[in-house]
């Protein structure tokens, strides 16, 4: 792997930038790995990245039915935080954090990570008490939080509006400024890349339609390219999550639905934080481009479409027009849907299966995007050794049969 | 926006409905004989197949009934409605 540097750059500005070398191969698929995991998005790239990297397993193959990371990890608004409520949560989540933090100098790749502040708003009594409570439990969990209010809203975010005429009035917030944005390409990429280098192949436009099991035990998948024997096979296909668990007989606890975010047109720096609301619904974020980059909630009803009704989408401008009511003249450019796994409870699923070698990865919801890290690091772990990580132990399947759920509506900052 | 058909009003935008989740779950007769996985898959497991799905609809700014349609999660087309109670229709297999 040509590593990059302030030489390289030098080096191939004198060629005019015309013989970089490609990030990953494309190879055909050989007959057989040790592992094959099936998703080429951004968690299924982090976890081939730390089976190679933390565990030395790199007979590894990612399989993508379409081509790499152009799913949910392209479709995101690129918002990390760790502010989760319990326990289980805030460790999985700050785990991921602490790997963002680190992530350009490990990747060697710059995910252009800009940890400019993320504030959820307050704007009932409730949301009050319920938002000071979620600070209190981060600290005691040691993830940065500060209660903020309207004044300290104002002060933290200048374009937003605190008036007290509106019907949902900001009263306050928490604050985790460690929390920001990412670039969205640059994590799935600099993870391909990665994996790539240390021998993973990544097989693109390769759709898997069967696993293959013997007595219980997963032996490969059938796929568009033919099969490909494996003894371990590992999913992470986000809104497909059930097709491919129903290919291996098992009924999981997740449901699809769109979720659809937009972007206006480049304005001049006007938003150097994320404000994301929860009671009148809309999270919005500038990007470098100028772009102001907002996020909607999901359409009610289940989908594998990639595209919600246009009356969510004016939900959240309405909302955005009580914060923001400066925001009422930016024109909007584009707005799209990716398909959201979303589980009862609010929280993942990082799990073995009742099917031996058959590992599963689905659940994120509206939310996976900042958890791509700890995703692909406690997935690859589960893997590796046929066992969780203490980390997401308590994101096993069989939670919805014990009843030790993970309730995290309350922080999952998406409405569903 | 999808059109769909209420039984009752005819057919109206989808604003104007209620999403009810996936139809023909029945409520355990016993609940007490029921194990810990019965309960499981009765509470949490759905089927959320991509293609056509039994789901319940109700018309909330209508008649404020409630009915089960058969609707493709891909291409969002409705390709049946009827009501509570009844046995989901069999389709012919164009329904893609």
């Amino acid at each position: 792997m040509a590593r990059y540097s302030i030489f390289s750059l030098a080096r191939n500005a004198l060629t005019g930038h015309r013989d970089w070398p490609e990030l990953w191969r494309s190879p055909e698929p050989r007959p057989a790995y040790e592992v094959v995991i099936v998703g080429g998005g951004g968690h299924g790239l982090a976890t081939a990245y730390y089976l190679a990297k933390e565990h030395g397993v790199t007979d590894v193959a990612v399989v993508e039915k379409g081509w790499l990371a152009g799913g949910n990890i392209a479709r995101n608004t690129t918002i990390i935080r760790s502010n989760y409520l319990w326990d289980e949560s805030a460790a999985i989540y700050e785990h991921g954090l602490k790997l963002w933090e680190g992530l350009s100098r490990e990747l060697n790749f710059n995910v252009m990570l800009r940890q400019r502040g993320v504030m959820n708003l307050a704007h009932t009594e409730h949301d009050v008490r319920e938002s000071i409570r979620r600070v209190n439990a981060n600290r005691l969990n040691g993830v940065d939080a500060e209660w903020l209010d309207a004044e300290g809203v104002k002060a933290f975010c200048p374009p937003i509006s605190i008036s007290p005429e509106v019907r949902y009035p900001v009263l306050g917030a928490t604050l985790q400024r460690r929390g920001g944005v990412a670039r969205h390409d640059a994590v799935a990429w600099g993870y391909a890349r990665g994996a790539d280098a240390r021998g993973v192949d990544i097989v693109q436009h390769c759709e898997v339609t069967g696993i293959r099991q013997v007595r219980g035990r997963v032996t490969g998948v059938e796929t568009s390219r033919g099969f490909i024997g494996a003894k371990k096979v590992a999913l992470v296909a986000a809104g497909h999550s059930s097709v491919l668990a129903e290919m291996a007989g098992l009924r999981l606890p997740v449901e699809s639905h769109p979720l659809q975010a937009m972007v206006s047109e480049p304005l001049k720096p006007v938003l150097d934080c994320v404000i994301m609301s929860n009671a009148v619904h809309v999270y919005i974020s500038q990007s470098d481009k100028g772009e102001l980059v907002l996020g909607a909630g999901i359409d009610s009803f289940n989908s594998y479409g990639q595209r919600g009704g246009l009356h969510v989408l004016e939900d959240q401008l309405a909302a955005l027009m009580q914060l923001f009511p400066a925001f009422s003249r930016a024109r909007l450019l584009r707005s799209w849907g990716g398909i959201v796994d979303v589980c009862p409870d609010a929280s993942p699923i990082v799990s073995k299966t009742p099917v031996e070698g058959l590992y599963i990865n689905c659940g994120w919801g509206t939310g996976g995007f900042k958890a791509t890290p700890s995703s692909g690091w406690t997935f690859a772990h589960t893997i590796a050794r046929d066992e969780p990580h203490p980390l997401n132990a308590p994101f096993a399947l069989d939670r919805f049969t014990s009843g030790a759920l993970i309730d995290e509506h309350g922080a999952a900052a998406v409405a569903h | 926006m999808m059109r769909i058909e209420c039984p009752w009003c005819g057919g109206r935008d989808e604003t104007e409905f209620h999403y009810g989740g996936e139809a023909h779950i029945a409520r355990p007769e016993d609940p007490d004989a029921l194990s810990d996985e019965a309960w499981a898959d009765y509470l949490f497991m759905r089927a959320n197949p991509k293609g056509v799905h039994a789901e319940r609809w109700m018309h909330a700014q209508g008649c404020r009934r409630w009915f089960n349609v058969l609707r493709h999660t891909a291409s969002h087309e409705v390709v049946a409605v009827y009501p509570m109670g009844a046995p989901r229709p069999d389709l012919p297999e164009t329904a893609a």
